[in-house]
């Protein structure tokens, strides 16, 4: 029932009998989770998957013991632990020639707060997992507290008046560690989303995806605009769609238009930015820096 | 040189080791015995005084095992969590304040009902630090659902460990086992020990089939529980607890078939047969207890000893059998519950006999040494005693 929110994202690779997510979960109407796992669904076609899911709504949302929304294997880890744990399954898998795919799905708090020594370490050793962090820029899961991925000026229920300093760059943070292929993911460029999903899976050794969760509950926002809030992050510059591979070779997968209106019309969108610490004018001059390093980044590869 | 010995129906080697050895010389060979089975996994991280532990475990050729040089102890169980569920038998080793890190991961391994042992090397929880021997670290971890053993000699770690998987992965128990020994005292002291081989391991410890383990099916491990779920989890947990003396005692006796000798049993009795008085330890605070016992013996005092080896389960029924008719008790604690006294004397009051004069002493704190003229101190004031009074905090160092 949410096929329209796919804007014509393509189906006709799915083989599994059952989805990832199946009918009866918890997440709430518009969830950016569900959307991203639904993007999943089509590019996993018929891989065998085992997820490590620590502490965050998707843990919460296959309902309780025993039953599970989940249509494949899950494991629920601690908090900070996803990265490590996914690291026993997939080093059994390899050496029992399993040919399962170990992923790790988790939220903000778990991949830029508590899980980051863990995350680091896994990527360092270059672990044979796909981890995917769903970034819905708050603990969602715990009533909307600010997290290290909170942008600037963002009111949460810790940050009354606005978070007055910017989110960490979870995939500069990756990419320094060298692994095989880091990338954002946006939920409004479907094409994009499933070739960088397909080549995630394929790869081998550590790969990071970032996927903009939009989260109407925490963002104040409406369920049914999720898709096209993060149109507008992706157009007004504020979430660059890019894939890193290597660590070094860096190449941008949607031209921004880093208009003011789409910026304008992305914090007017939201409750969440109506506090009054939110300077305009120092989020379009974050983008602006972003951009320009981001573009030499990408120019040092053509070059 | 390592001398072989003939004759016996298993070759066995006789090593000088040192007790971190002999605990990483039994994790391979665990390890290994799994080969056919789904592989070994070891999450390692170092601190001392276990280091050597891992050190060495690094050093082993393990077919199908994988040895992961995680970033800290909570990593350390996490990994061996993953091993576990895919399978794998898994392994790794601690101390004091790694231990404490871990913490939370050392709870979630047994509630997922996962056959992981962990070596601890007991030592004194800081700041202010110090690395020498006391039992607080893991005794902090009592209510964890672990099994908790606590070995007196290089051996007894060596065989525990052995006995430690096949008692946790039995399919009745499925629990995760701590196997303990004193810093220094044991874990950088050498002593000859009997290192089995290859072919015996393999028959006590048969492939791990975790009958949970993660396959294809769309299961969840470790999603939701409301308060009922929780309830009945709990007492599946506190059941198989309840199942372990049962299960240790036929795993002792396969392993004396396996290796022809037997391990102690959850408590260990010293001259204890016609004893008025008892003076009751863990660890190595053991052996110096049957010294002092020895000397008020030859004394004409009618004291034995015991020493508590498994404290989780808390072996009550074994502790009440010893201690009937005893009518002084002496418990020795290399630990403080602070604001209570020691852990071992607050669990031991309900297995002593009615009207018996239980009085508790810690002592050996941060490693300060236990000696005999200690204990002969401590049976001196519980005979003189007409009553147990608060927790004695003794100096010894």
């Amino acid at each position: 029932m949410h096929e329209p929110l796919l804007a014509g994202f393509p189906t006709a690779g799915r083989r599994r009998t059952e989805p990832v997510l199946r009918p009866g979960n918890t997440n709430c109407g518009g969830c950016g989770m569900s959307i991203a796992f639904q993007m999943l669904d089509r590019a996993l076609e018929d891989r065998a998957i085992q997820m490590v899911i620590p502490a965050c709504c998707a843990i919460v949302t296959p309902g309780q013991y025993p039953r599970s929304a989940y249509g494949v294997p899950v494991v629920a880890s601690t908090f900070a632990s996803a990265a490590a744990l996914a690291t026993g399954l997939a080093q059994v898998a390899q050496v029992n020639g399993d040919p399962v795919r170990v992923l790790c799905w988790a939220g903000d708090g778990g991949t830029f707060d508590i899980g980051m020594a863990t995350l680091s370490a896994a990527a360092e050793r270059d672990e044979d997992i796909l981890y995917v962090c769903y970034d819905n820029e708050i603990y969602g899961n715990t009533g909307g507290q600010r997290s290290s991925a909170t942008p600037l000026g963002a009111v949460t229920t810790t940050t009354p008046r606005g978070k007055d300093v910017r989110k960490k760059d979870i995939v500069g943070i990756l990419a320094a560690h060298r692994v095989p292929y880091a990338a954002t993911v946006s939920l409004a460029h479907p094409e994009d989303a499933l070739r960088k999903m397909r080549h995630a899976l394929d790869a081998h050794g550590f790969r990071f995806l970032h996927v903009l969760s939009p989260c109407p509950t925490g963002w104040k926002s409406e369920p049914a605009e999720g898709i096209e809030l993060v149109r507008l992050a992706v157009r007004s510059g504020l979430f660059p769609v890019y894939e890193v591979f290597e660590g070094t070779r860096t190449v941008i997968n949607v031209e921004p238009e880093l208009s003011a209106e789409a910026l304008e019309r992305y914090l007017g969108m939201q409750n969440r930015f109506r506090g009054d610490r939110l300077d305009l004018a120092r989020v379009s001059e974050s983008i602006r820096a972003d951009w320009k390093r981001l573009r030499r980044l990408a120019k040092e590869v053509e070059a | 040189m390592p001398a072989e010995r003939d004759g016996d129906e298993h070759a066995v080697t006789a090593e000088l080791l040192s007790a971190n050895h002999a605990a990483a010389t039994a994790a391979a060979l665990a390890g290994r015995a799994n080969r056919a089975g789904r592989g070994f996994g070891g999450g390692v991280y170092p601190i001392t005084p276990q280091s050597e532990c891992i050190e060495l475990l690094c050093r082993q050729e393990i077919e199908k095992g994988r040895i992961v040089r995680v970033e800290s102890e909570h990593s350390a169980m996490a990994v061996c969590m993953g091993f576990s569920l895919a399978g794998a038998r898994a392994f790794t080793a601690s101390s004091s304040n790694g231990l404490a890190y871990m913490a939370e991961n050392v709870f979630a391994a047994a509630m997922y009902r996962l056959p992981i042992v962990m070596m601890a090397v007991n030592r004194t929880l800081g700041p202010p630090w110090n690395i020498w021997v006391d039992h607080g670290d893991t005794l902090m971890l009592r209510d964890s659902g672990w099994i908790q053993f606590y070995c007196e000699d290089n051996q007894e770690v060596l065989d525990t460990i052995l006995l430690a998987y096949r008692l946790a992965e039995d399919a009745r128990v499925l629990l995760p086992a701590l196997v303990c020994q004193d810093a220094f005292v044991l874990s950088h002291t050498m002593a000859q020990t009997e290192v089995p081989d290859q072919a015996a391991v393999d028959r006590f410890l048969p492939p791990l089939d975790l009958p949970h383990r993660l396959r294809d099916r769309a299961v969840t491990v470790g999603g939701l529980d409301l308060p009922h779920e929780t309830e009945v989890h709990r007492r599946q947990l506190e059941d198989a607890l309840r199942r372990v003396p049962s299960v240790h005692a036929e795993c002792q006796t396969a392993f004396e078939q396996v290796f022809g000798r037997r391990p102690a049993d959850a408590v260990v009795p010293y001259r204890m047969e016609d004893a008025r008085i008892a003076v009751v330890s863990m660890g190595t605070t053991a052996a110096t207890v049957r010294r002092a016992v020895d000397e008020a013996r030859a004394g004409g005092q009618p004291v034995g000893g015991l020493r508590v080896r498994m404290f989780r389960p808390f072996p009550e029924l074994q502790l009440a059998h010893a201690l009937a008719g005893i009518e002084r008790i002496a418990v020795l604690d290399r630990d403080i519950s602070l604001g209570h006294g020691g852990v071992l004397w607050s669990e031991l009051r309900g297995a002593a006999p009615r009207g018996a004069l239980v009085q508790n002493y810690v002592l050996g704190l941060g490693g300060g040494d236990i000696r005999p003229e200690h204990v002969s101190w401590v049976i001196d004031d519980l005979r003189a005693r007409c009553a147990a009074g608060a927790p004695e905090m003794m100096e010894v160092a």
